[in-house]
Parts: structure tokens; C-alpha cells; sequence
């Protein structure tokens, strides 16, 4: 406890540097504006943003990044509340409760309690971030090649399983994902892969272009011919302050949606965007008026609020502490962190102490100036709203190019942005998720060499991944989970994704995480 | 019937057989010693299962004329802007292409008065250019008279 407060100590020297703080605020400016406008969801904001980080040194860059992912986070609920269009996935639920809000002359109200309830969860949940982090970090470097094999096959089976679609579509799309990620250089015999004459693709598929191309790009393919959006209410500060009943009826659910936010987000292979989803689900199984979710209420509005911030700060502790991405968001920023020098893992805590402090304490920072930021400044945001698609989407589209390009200099990558734009819109479509693909794409390369190595440890002898207890039992918990799948599929019954609303989402159209 | 899953599933088989076919190149080891080619092919097969699964599955999903395309039109239009980038940014350089890009985009398919066009595409390729190569220096390519 005095260790951990110690080390808070020297984070906040970091994170109140006035670079940090700058590059936090900064982080949390884009993120709010990437979370809100439809077309730009975190992941590929984040993308897109990566080339303009060569220039710094570490700190700042993840700082900023990270300032763009809970930032977008928070930016997300105002469209949802406002327009009922989700800026980003995670924000889907709140479009039905918010919305109605929003009608009824609450929109001030759902906006405030949204806030408040991200800034409760994203703050609570960085506090259990640091204290969980660094004890599994520990527990982490008994991990060698079998359990790394282990956890990873756990997380894409956790994500196949967590996603709202059905079960052997999004595994398809993790083994499309694992496939693209065997092309390149083969880093054990040097064999090159798949190449067809493209000397680019040495180090194999970059992450940015495909992740752009498959969230950024398809977003907009799929929009950019439809009707415009409906107008946009434009709330005065004064309208802001829910009512003494508002605040009551919130303060249970931003709690449950921290906790359970938190726990969904630290699974890995879990995406954040089902944290809002079962948050939802639970406020409307735990009310004692189900009937008025769906009619305005603002526990619709706070649970899942709080889940998906908190997720969000979940997700960071697989990645910090295991260096392995719990999903495509985090995986991207540990692509960014690897292009910045660092290897995430269990030495990063004790090898790097100010950059890993530094980030917590500038996380508690962004979630006071995201809250800051919301609030007074919410109509100021709102205007962003105002600016037409068919001029939106054109300049997206221009810095997609640009970010993709600067990363590698490579107009290779601006090909596969476009290629992968095309094949996320008919994905899209065909009602399959992409989020599995990048995850997939990111975990290929250690999921091989972890198979590989482990073979070789036990001179190929694929008892290893049983005898050992830790691999065993990750193995055992993706085995059952895949057989809980499986369930539904033999009695043709219900299964938990009914369960929690998830076919309200596809009422809602399309997400985009 | 030709369900919408029931396609996407063939589709999924049909790459699982192309990939299967193409890592005939690659030397695959044996079960004990994996080699560069083992794992391909163990998701290629792993993929034609699901793709299978997705096809046995799929009747009940809605039917493949139910699809709407009604914004085809302008994604094949945007994606041919991004191939027209591909080709055309090194050899034009950042600010034409993106010029060349936003043109076409706002004034051919969106049909915005030629003025505002042209507002909006020099404005966002030059701003564009000096925040991220002047200030963030991000190296873009340039193109003919240094532009």
C-alpha cells in the first residue's frame, strides 16, 4: 500500500509535467471529438493519430493516446444522447434511454449524468488498475510460451464468445485475422509468406491500415450515401442539472457499472463495447420499473455510461501487465507502444516505473479534464455536430490517407486501408463483426511463436499445454466456454446474448467500434 | 434459398481452399516441429470448418435479395478515390492528390458549388500539410515544384 502510494507519487511528478499535462488534455480534446463524430471511432482516431506521436518521446505519446481512447468514451454519449446516433459502439445503449431523454426535454440531464458517471467510473477504475496491475505483472513472469499460447487461444475464444453476434461467425473472423497476420517474414526459419512479389510485406500486415481501413473506411462507405442525420438539440449550461430524483436514481447504477465494467474490460479478448451492453441489461433486470427503460430512464443512461468507461481502464491491465491486448483498441496501443521502444509485459513496471506511474497518475488527470471538458463545454462540441456529412466525410476520409501513409511511408498501406475498407463494408453487410480480424491480425505472430516454442520446449510433445496448471486451466475455461456456445446451437434455445438485450443493438443498426 | 449467411459462409470455404492451396509453397514440418507452413494451413482448415458451420447455419438468416445497396453507388466512387490516392501520392505528392481527392469527392459526387470546392479542398490539404509536416513533423511525400 505505502509502495503503491510511493509510486502514485512519482507518476503525479510525471503526469504533472506541464508536456504531460498538456499532451493528456490534448488527448482528451481529440478523443471527445473523435468519440462524437459518427465515421471516427476510437480505434481509428487512434490509428490515425499514431504518426503525429513519432515526434515524442514515450510518456507523452501513450499519454496521448490513452487521453484519445477514454476521451472518445465520453464524446461518444453526446451524439447518442443528442442525435441518437452512436459516435462509437460502446455508446449504442445509451441511445435508446438517452434519446428519449432527449425528447422529453432531459437532454441537459442525461449529459450531465453521463459525465458524471464516466468521470465516477473511469477515476475508480484507474484506481483498481493500479493496484491490480503491478501484483499480476508479478504472477506474470511464471508465464512462459505454453501459458502465453494458452491465454491468447482463451482470449480470442473470450471475444468470440463475449461478441453480439453469432459464435462461429466471429471466430471465422479471428482466424481470417490470424491468417493475415501469418503473412510476412516468418521469424522463426526467416521463410517469407504470401508475399506475391511485394517486398513491402515483409513485416507482414500493419495493424493501422487495416484497422482504418475496416472501422474508418467501411464506416464511411456504409453512410457516406445515406439520408443526412436529424437535427442536432443544442443544450444550455443552465439545463444541465438533473434533479435531486435523477441523481438517486443513478448513483446504484454508475456503482454496479463501474465494478462491472471493470471486470468485463480486464478479460482479455473482451471488448469493451459488451460492457455497456450487460450494464444495461442488468439496470433493467434490477428495476423495479423495467417498463420505463426504453421511455427515458436514467439508469439506461448511467450504468452503461460508468461500464464503458470503466472497461475502458479495464482493458489496460492484460496490456500493461501481460502485454497482451484484450482487445482491437488496446491492441493498436501496444502497437504504438512497441513502435515508441517499449515492450509492454511484466517488465515494463519495474524496468519503466515512470513511464507505467506516470500514465496511471495522467489517467486520473484526463478523466477531471473529461469531466471539465463535458459539462460547460458541451454546446461548444455540439457544433461539430452541425458540419454536414457530405463535407465530413471527404476530410475523414483525407486524413485516413495521410495517417495510414505516415506511419510507414508506404503507399502499400494506403492499398490495404482501401482493400480492407472494401471487405469490412460487405463484412458489415453480412451482419459479421471485424473486431476479431485486427485482434486476430495483432496476436498471430505470438500466438505461432508461443505454439511453436512451447513444441520445442517439450520436444513436440503437445502434452505441455496440460501439464502445465496455469495453461491447463485457461485451456479448460476456453474449452467450456466453447461448449456453452455450443449449447444454444444443439437445443436451438436462447442464449445469454438474448438475454441482455443484445437485439436491441441490431435495432439500432450497424456498430462501430 | 440463398441466404445472406448461407453465401457468406461459401465465400469463407472458398478463401479456406485458396489459402489450403497456397501454402503448398511453404514447407510445413510435421505435427512435432511446426514449420512455416503448419500454421497457415491449420487456420486455413480451421476457417473452411467455420465458414461450413456458417453455411449449415445459415437458413434461418434473412435472404440475399433483402440486402439493400442503395449506397453502392458512392462507396465503389469513394473507393476508387482512395485507389486514385494510392497511385497518386507519391507521384503528385500529399497537398494535389488531396486536392485532386476532395475535388472529386465534394464536387462530382456530392455536387457542392465549384467556390465552396475549392475553399474546402485547398483549405484542409494545405492546413492539413503544414499542422502535420510543419508542425508534427510528419515526413509527406512531395510532389512536382515542391508542392
Amino acid at each position: 500500500m505505502v509502495e503503491t502510494l510511493q509510486n502514485l507519487y512519482l507518476g503525479f511528478s510525471v503526469a504533472l509535467t506541464p508536456s504531460v499535462l498538456f499532451y493528456a488534455f490534448a488527448g482528451c480534446v481529440i478523443g471527445t471529438l473523435v468519440g462524437m463524430l459518427p465515421g471516427v471511432g476510437p480505434l481509428a482516431g487512434i490509428s490515425l493519430l499514431l504518426p503525429a506521436t513519432f515526434g515524442l518521446n514515450a510518456t507523452n505519446a501513450i499519454v496521448l493516446l490513452a487521453g484519445i481512447y477514454y476521451g472518445a468514451m465520453y464524446g461518444g454519449s453526446t451524439t447518442s444522447i443528442l442525435m441518437r446516433i452512436p459516435g462509437e459502439a460502446a455508446s449504442v445503449m445509451t441511445c435508446i434511454d438517452g434519446y428519449e431523454m432527449t425528447k422529453k426535454g432531459r437532454a441537459g440531464p442525461a449529459l450531465a449524468i453521463a459525465a458524471v458517471g464516466s468521470y465516477i467510473a473511469g477515476t475508480l477504475s484507474v484506481l483498481a488498475l493500479m493496484f491490480l496491475a503491478p501484483p499480476l505483472a508479478a504472477f506474470a513472469l511464471r508465464f512462459g510460451p505454453p501459458e502465453y499460447f494458452a491465454l491468447l487461444v482463451l482470449g480470442l475464444l473470450v471475444l468470440a464468445y463475449m461478441s453480439s453476434g453469432s459464435m462461429p461467425k466471429a471466430l471465422a473472423m479471428a482466424a481470417l485475422g490470424l491468417l493475415l497476420g501469418m503473412i510476412g517474414i516468418d521469424t522463426m526459419t526467416g521463410f517469407f509468406r504470401f508475399h506475391y512479389g511485394l517486398v513491402e510485406l515483409g513485416d507482414g500486415i500493419g495493424v493501422v491500415p487495416v484497422a482504418v481501413g475496416l472501422f474508418g473506411i467501411s464506416e464511411i462507405l456504409l453512410t457516406a450515401g445515406l439520408p443526412t442525420p436529424p437535427a442536432v438539440h443544442k443544450p444550455r449550461l443552465r439545463e444541465l442539472l438533473p434533479s435531486r430524483q435523477e441523481w438517486r436514481d443513478s448513483a446504484a447504477p454508475i456503482g454496479r457499472g463501474t465494478v462491472l465494467g471493470f471486470l468485463i474490460g480486464i478479460i482479455p479478448g473482451s471488448a469493451h463495447i459488451i460492457s455497456s451492453f450487460v450494464s444495461y441489461a442488468l439496470e433493467r433486470r434490477l428495476s423495479k420499473h423495467p417498463e420505463r427503460f426504453g421511455h427515458g430512464a436514467v439508469e439506461g443512461v448511467a450504468g452503461p455510461e460508468s461500464a464503458n468507461n470503466s472497461a475502458a481502464s479495464g482493458a489496460f491491465v492484460p496490456m500493461l501487465a501481460l502485454g497482451v491486448p484484450s482487445g482491437p483498441i488496446p491492441a493498436v496501443m501496444l502497437a504504438a507502444m512497441m513502435v515508441h521502444g517499449i515492450s509492454p509485459g511484466p517488465l515494463l513496471i519495474q524496468q519503466q516505473p515512470e513511464l507505467f506511474w506516470g500514465f496511471i497518475a495522467s489517467m486520473y488527470v484526463g478523466n477531471v479534464v473529461l469531466l471539465i471538458l463535458n459539462l460547460p463545454l458541451v454546446g461548444l462540441f455540439v457544433n461539430l455536430l452541425r458540419i454536414p456529412y457530405p463535407f465530413l466525410y471527404p476530410a475523414i476520409l483525407a486524413f485516413c490517407v495521410l495517417g495510414v501513409y505516415a506511419v510507414n511511408q508506404s503507399v502499400v498501406d494506403v492499398w490495404i486501408m482501401a482493400a480492407t475498407g472494401a471487405l469490412g463494408y460487405l463484412l458489415r453487410k453480412f451482419d459479421f463483426e471485424t473486431a476479431p480480424i485486427v485482434l486476430g491480425l495483432v496476436l498471430a505472430p505470438m500466438l505461432e511463436m508461443s505454439l511453436r516454442q512451447s513444441l520445442a520446449m517439450s520436444g513436440g510433445n503437445y502434452a505441455i499445454f496440460v501439464t502445465r496448471p496455469i495453461a491447463a486451466t485457461m485451456l479448460f475455461v476456453g474449452v467450456a466456454l466453447l461448449l456453452l456456445s455450443l449449447r444454444p446451437l444443439l437445443t436451438r434455445g436462447a442464449d445469454w446474448r438474448r438475454s441482455v438485450g443484445l437485439e436491441d443493438k441490431r435495432a439500432l443498426g450497424e456498430e462501430n467500434p | 434459398m440463398l441466404t445472406r449467411d448461407r453465401v457468406a459462409g461459401s465465400i469463407l470455404v472458398l478463401l479456406a481452399v485458396v489459402t489450403a492451396w497456397e501454402t503448398r509453397r511453404l514447407p510445413l514440418g510435421t505435427l512435432h516441429n511446426p514449420g512455416p507452413g503448419y500454421m497457415p494451413l491449420l487456420l486455413a482448415l480451421i476457417l473452411g470448418l467455420l465458414g461450413a458451420l456458417v453455411v449449415l447455419r445459415g437458413g434461418g438468416s434473412p435472404p440475399l435479395r433483402a440486402l439493400r445497396w442503395s449506397e453502392a453507388g458512392h462507396a465503389v466512387a469513394i473507393l476508387a478515390g482512395c485507389a486514385f490516392a494510392a497511385v497518386a501520392l507519391e507521384q503528385l505528392g500529399y497537398r494535389l492528390t488531396v486536392i485532386v481527392l476532395l475535388a472529386f469527392l465534394l464536387g462530382v459526387m456530392e455536387r457542392k458549388r465549384p467556390a465552396v470546392v475549392a475553399a474546402v479542398a485547398l483549405g484542409l490539404s494545405f492546413g492539413s500539410f503544414f499542422l502535420f509536416s510543419n508542425l508534427l513533423r510528419v515526413p509527406l511525400p512531395r510532389g512536382p515544384w515542391g508542392l
